[in-house]
This record gives structure tokens, sequence and C-alpha cells, in this order.
């Protein structure tokens, strides 16, 4: 699969709670009328300036060993590293909000305006990460029906095909890898370009490898070296989520 | 003061209008403008920040309150001034190079502005060698680091490490905090304090102001 795609703003926009849970505030807890009220103009806001694209560009193996080993700054051992020589199917990715919503925080945070700003802030992290999902979901759905990876008949629903995500700069993949990954994906075309420090612009933007395998290659443990410094774990949701949405595919 | 507790539940609910108002009075009554920072925004934003701690409230109570303070700060910023009243201290702050995560960083901020201090805040994706510069440049005491993701906080050290070649480890001090950013990490790279959270940081950042 080689495609650009363009999502609408209601498409991709978050859900409260995962907007509200960036802002620390859990599910149970009672929210103030005036932070819901904050909540609905930072999303007026967010339509008024999201501008959702992305790219997805099929990538062999081989390819792919080069754009990870980077600049060989990598963690050893690390998940992504154990898993894509398993796979036949992978393809680099992309996607950004725009410009607009970027400069739109940025300002709102110069102003002093930290309220709204902080709440735009997390409904742009939302809305990337939620179009990064629609990208892999189409990218699942564009495997289905002619993976290599056909398991033995009575196969149970674990040995499905599943599509996850990996972005540098998480999970043991150096941050620098971000260099080759745009040399072999371009995604110029869509706005985004790298900083010195490996950071995109605009900075609400995405960028990775899609790997699609079977699912239980992607339930790696969370016992790796640079996981005793990671304090979000956020990979056990991921791979939790992994178990039940609609990106496995039916082999 | 009754006006002066009126302006702290003006900063505790949010409500820049009625901070803005009641500091405005204040001024006009001829309360020390000192008084009406200790007394009014700064004992706000106290509880503010005891009942985040406390998760009574959330960030987005605490980023409404702190609106509240900068209406009531904007009035009394050329009065202290005027009167040649010092902050607490300077603090560079800023998210380490490569890192763009900043709600806790700007949480901080915040909490520091609330306690009195002044921030230089150099946002996000800040290299080492801005860090130190801007703190000479600007004389600050103190500079704050803060990363989320594990593959950039390495960088925190380079900072530490400018500083000691440039002979001003001692004389600018190093707080860092975010979430990959332990306690341990800390020590192991030379850094002068830990912030657990915003709180902590902030009384940290009292120690390291007295300890200068």
């Amino acid at each position: 699969m080689n495609a650009d795609f363009a999502c609408s703003a209601d498409e991709v926009a978050p859900a409260r709670q995962s907007v509200f849970g960036l802002q620390g505030i859990t599910e149970t807890a009672a929210v103030s009328d005036r932070v819901n009220a904050l909540f609905a103009d930072a999303l007026d806001l967010y339509r008024a300036t999201v501008d959702a694209q992305g790219l997805v560009a099929a990538i062999t193996r081989d390819a792919f060993e080069t754009v990870y080993e980077g600049e060989g700054r990598n963690d050893s051992p690390a998940p992504v590293a154990d898993i894509f020589p398993h796979v036949d199917h992978l393809a680099l990715f992309a996607v950004t909000l725009g410009p607009r919503i970027s400069a739109e925080i940025g300002d709102r945070f110069r102003a002093n305006d930290l309220a709204i700003a902080s709440m735009l802030d997390s409904v742009a992290s939302a809305a990337a990460d939620k179009t990064a999902d629609v990208l892999q979901h189409k990218y699942a759905e564009s495997l289905r029906g002619h993976t290599a990876e056909t398991p033995a008949r009575g196969a149970d629903r674990k040995s499905r095909l599943a599509v996850l995500r990996y972005s540098p700069g998480y999970c043991g993949w150096h941050v620098s890898g971000q260099r080759k990954l745009f040399d072999c994906l371009r995604p110029e075309r869509i706005g985004l370009s790298l900083r010195s420090s490996f950071l995109m612009e605009p900075l609400k933007s995405i960028s990775g490898v899609l790997i699609a395998g079977r699912k239980e290659l992607h339930e790696f443990p969370d016992n790796y070296d640079f996981c005793s410094r990671c304090d979000t774990h956020g990979c056990r949701e991921r791979i939790r989520t992994l178990c039940e949405d609609e990106c496995a595919v039916e082999p | 003061m009754e006006l002066l507790k009126q302006i702290a539940e003006g900063v505790v609910g949010g409500d820049e209008k009625q901070v803005a108002q009641l500091t405005g009075q204040a001024i006009e009554q001829g309360t020390p403008p000192k008084r009406i920072l200790d007394e009014g925004l700064i004992a706000g934003m106290n509880v503010v920040g005891r009942r985040f701690k406390e998760h009574e409230i959330f960030l987005p109570d605490v980023l409404l309150a702190a609106r509240a303070m900068y209406a009531g700060m904007d009035l009394l910023k050329p009065l202290l001034v005027r009167d040649g009243i010092p902050s607490q201290g300077k603090v560079v702050l800023g998210t380490i190079q490569g890192d763009l995560h900043d709600i806790g960083k700007n949480l901080v901020a915040i909490m520091l502005k609330g306690a009195g201090f002044e921030i230089i805040d150099l946002g996000n994706d800040v290299s080492p060698q801005r860090f130190v510069q801007t703190a000479k440049d600007q004389g600050a005491k103190v500079i704050g680091m803060s990363a989320l993701l594990t593959t950039t906080m390495a960088k925190m050290r380079d900072v530490v490490a400018l500083l000691e070649q440039q002979k001003l480890a001692g004389k600018i001090r190093t707080i860092v905090g975010g979430a990959s950013v332990s306690e341990a990490f800390a020590r192991e790279i030379g850094a002068d304090a830990h912030g657990f959270d915003a709180a902590s940081a902030v009384e940290r950042v009292k120690i390291l102001f007295g300890e200068n």
C-alpha cells in the first residue's frame, strides 16, 4: 500500500476521555462546568484549524532494517528489532494535523492563555493519535485478503495477523531514527519537515512504521532495560487494545 | 483583610475578571502591592497547588487559576518594579532537546510564578547550550529541565556537564523532572534536584535558592 490521504476534522476528532486523560483527569472524576466549557471551546478551535493528512508507503524488511538502524543509537535489545524480521508486511507512515493548529497552540501559550492552550494541545495530541489509528486501520484493511502469513487451519484468534505502529523516540527506537525515516518516506509533500533535534514540524505529527504480524509478536514484555526509565508504559494499553480493535486482520 | 481573601478566592475559582477588579480596588485603597501579591494572589495559588496535589482539582483548574492570577499580576507588576520588590529569583525552564512534551513543564512554570519566582520559559526542544547561555545571560540561579521520552532525557546530562565545563556548577543549580525522570537518574547525571511533581518541584527550587 502506497497512499496519501486526508481526514475530516470530525473523522479524527478525539473522544472526551482521551483528551481529559492527557489533562490528568481520571474517568471517574467530577468535572466542573468550566472545564467542560473549556473542552468545548478547544474542540471548536480544533475544528477551525485542523488539516489532517497522512501518507503510508510499503517497505521491504531489508530496506526497513537500514531505516531502523538510523544513526546507530537505538537501545538493544528493543521490541521493533525483535519483531520486524519475522513479518512480511511493513510500511512507513506519517500523519500531521497541519501547521495551523500548532500555531494556534503556540499563540495561545505566548498570550498566557494557558488553560485553552493546554486543552487544545491535548485535543491535538489525541487527534494526531487518532489520525495515526485511522491510517493504521486503512493499512490493515489494505492487507485483508492477501496476507502471506496464513495460519494453520483451526488456528485460534491469537494467530490473527495484527497491525501495530511504532515510532522513533519510543520503546528503544532512538529519535534520531527520524532522519532515515524521512529520507525514505519523503513526507515533505504533506508539509512535514525535520528539525535538527529530530522533532517534526508541525509538532502535532506522528511518524513511524506499521508492522503487520501475528498478534503475539507484538505482545512484547515491558522489561527491556529502557522500560525501567519509562513511567508511562503506554505500550501496555496499545497492546491491550490490539486484542480488541478492528485492526486485527483476518488471514 | 477581607479584600485580599476575596482576591485569593478569585484565583482559586479561576475568575480573572473578579481578580482584576479586586486587585485594582486593593491598589486604589492603598494596600501595599507586595501584600496584595503575598496575601491575595500567591495565597490563592498556594491553595490551588495544595488542592492539585491532593487530586481535588485537575490541570485545567490550575491553568484557569493561573490566568486569574496573571490578571492581578498585570496590575501589580509595574508597582512592584516601582517599589523595587525583587522576585524570589530567576529560573530558566524548558523541555529538553528532542522532546516536545511540555504539559508538566508548563505546570511547574505556573506554580513557580505563583510562588513569586521569575520564569524564563524556553519552551520545548531546548538545546543544552541554550539552557546554559540563557541562564548566564539572564542571571538565573536555577535551570529546570523536563523530559517525557527515555530517549531524550540523556540530554539533561549534557546540561550538567556544560555547567561543569564552564565552571558554573554550584552557581547555577539544576532540577530535572518529567515522566521518565527519576530521583536516581537525577543523582546519576549530577543534577542538584529532582521534581517528582509540580508541587515538589516548587519546594525543591525554594531549597535550591536557599542554598545559593
